[in-house]
């Protein structure tokens, strides 16, 4: 029978260390919504979404309440609107309006954010596709809750650099757009290269076409958790960091998959995966540099940087994989900037560079994440970033993903407040040497080879 | 059996294993195991209890337990067992 210390260490974890779900992310199909009237379309996707979701916030709610854990975000995804849009839209407008239908539904089952206002472009784009990603900057402004994301490359198909030079573009435009919210319109629009189908967490998340009709995923959390777990171990050797660490994912992990069994049973819809990942906010205590601080680093991209996130991501995989009957999504280590007091805090010490963030990323889950940058930074400039992150994704066959705002009005050394989850951030420096004769060269990066790896 | 963990943390007073007792008995709430510590000064409990034939709502419990025990100045939490079994048992 479980003993009054275990019950103690888990109360401990949750109320001291921020031991929390993240997130519980419903996915819906909207293939069966596809229609040639838009109008019909925009009521289908209403209905379905309406009917799907209704219970999700009120069940998440009570299984939190039930367990003593807390449930941040309880949120929807679902099928990139570009497919489900294709037959009905003839102009980017018409997919703004999707993105109005989305928002208004959001609204009404109370999620916080709907991901996948997505395009899937990693070799080609359809004209539909090209419309939706030229309708981003005026549905992000346009709407509140709306997560949009887009694919531009994988390790099978290469990379379009079409698509890359045109996200430059976009993402420059939607922080004009948004310009009266310091560009918030950026912070919800994500490029991946290899985008998982089932991933939970937002901005990037989106209901792949390989899913079922609707699936629960869950994303859980917990860098305060780790990080109190290796204050007790300090300057002990690799062998019992690594231990610890797994250990207290295992633990983690396991909460998610507790709520992700039993949301899928009380809401119906059968479970999809748990996203093992540390995923930070910016409340003190719940930082991933912090933990790498705690490793031995005085900030967050000091020399070591790179080997200690690599050790803390393949651990947390580690001890979370037994956790967890099924495991997909991102799974690992997330470092955004302004989402992490630590990491926010190594920029402004002048530790954390835009180039030791692109190492990093090499190594763990996603990519350049909520990174704020000059305003006056130039499209073919952004599309240059989009292009390296992507083509460590390509290589190294793992999801990286760029998610970086140019404040428009704002320069180095100024801060950018985006609130609540979001966070602020430092504007950091952008290399801003040319490269738009590579980037307007157009057409493809081929598909990287798969043997003779060194 | 359905099993909940009630957890008591705060300054130790007079009584207080008395109210959460009546409370449980009064809502046929059975107590399979009872263990207490006192860590400098401060009173923690634990409760494994039976929720199988309670009566009323579970959810009705853990906001009545967590009222009554701001009313005597103390944390109280009822949580189901399932949380801490996933977390520590493989």
């Amino acid at each position: 029978m479980i003993n009054i210390y275990e019950v103690a260490e888990t109360n401990e974890m949750i109320e001291k260390e921020n031991l929390d779900v993240r997130t519980i992310t419903m996915g819906i199909s909207l293939l069966d919504c596809i229609d040639a009237d838009l109008k019909r379309l925009n009521e289908k996707i209403y209905q379905k979404i309406y009917e799907s979701a209704r219970d999700l916030v009120r069940t998440g709610e009570q299984i939190s309440r039930e367990y003593g854990i807390p449930i941040v975000n309880k949120r929807i995804s679902v099928t990139p609107i570009a497919l489900v849009g294709a037959a009905a839209c003839r102009t980017p407008q018409d997919f703004v309006g999707i993105a109005n239908t989305l928002d208004k539904v959001a609204h009404e089952v109370g999620v916080n954010f709907i991901g996948g206002y997505s395009a899937l472009v990693s070799k080609g784009m359809t004209p539909a596709e090209e419309m939706l990603i030229r309708s981003i900057p005026q549905a992000l402004a346009d709407t509140e809750r709306v997560c949009s994301s887009v694919n531009v490359g994988s390790t099978r198909t290469g990379i379009n650099m079409d698509a890359v030079k045109l996200m430059g573009e976009v993402i420059r435009q939607t922080a004009e757009y948004t310009r009266q919210q310091d560009s918030l319109g950026c912070a919800k629009l994500v490029v991946f290269c290899n985008a998982p189908d089932d991933n939970p967490f937002m901005a990037g998340a989106f209901h792949g076409v390989t899913e079922a009709d609707r699936i629960i995923n869950v994303g859980v959390s917990g860098p305060g958790v780790v990080k109190t777990a290796l204050e007790k171990v300090r300057g002990e050797n690799f062998e019992v960091l690594c231990e610890t660490i797994k250990k207290t994912a295992f633990k983690v992990t396991r909460v998610g998959q507790l709520v992700a069994r039993e949301a899928s049973q009380r809401l119906g819809v059968p479970f999809g995966i748990v996203d093992l990942s540390l995923a930070p906010t910016p409340a003190i205590g719940d930082s991933v540099a912090d933990i790498l601080c705690e490793m031995g680093l005085e900030y967050a991209g000091a020399p070591g940087t790179t080997a200690a996130l690599a050790l803390l991501n393949d651990q947390v995989k580690k001890g979370g994989v037994m956790a967890s009957s099924y495991v997909g999504g991102l799974s690992g280590a997330f470092i955004p900037v302004s989402e992490d007091q630590g990491m926010i805090d190594a920029v402004a010490a002048g530790a954390l560079t835009l180039e030791k963030l692109e190492a990093m990323t090499c190594v763990c889950s996603v990519g350049l994440d909520m990174i704020a940058i000059p305003g006056d930074t130039r499209a073919a400039t952004i599309s240059g970033i989009i292009a390296d992150e992507m083509a460590i994704g390509m290589v190294n066959q793992k999801t990286t993903a760029v998610r970086i705002i140019p404040v428009i009005g704002k320069g180095v050394g100024e801060t950018v407040e985006f609130g609540g989850l979001l966070g602020y951030a430092p504007i950091m420096s952008v290399n801003d040497f040319s490269c738009d004769g590579f980037v307007n060269r157009g057409g493809r990066i081929p598909a990287p080879i798969h043997s003779f790896k060194n | 059996m359905k099993r909940a963990i009630i957890t008591v943390v705060g300054k130790d007073t007079v009584g207080i294993i008395a109210r959460v007792c009546t409370y449980l008995a009064e809502n046929k709430v059975n107590i399979l195991d009872i263990s207490q510590t006192i860590v400098q000064d401060y009173f923690n409990m634990m409760m494994i209890v039976d929720i199988g034939n309670m009566a009323g709502q579970y959810g009705d419990m853990v906001d009545d337990l967590e009222k009554l025990g701001q009313e005597i100045g103390v944390s109280v939490k009822c949580q189901k067992e399932e949380i801490f079994d996933q977390m520590h048992r493989i």
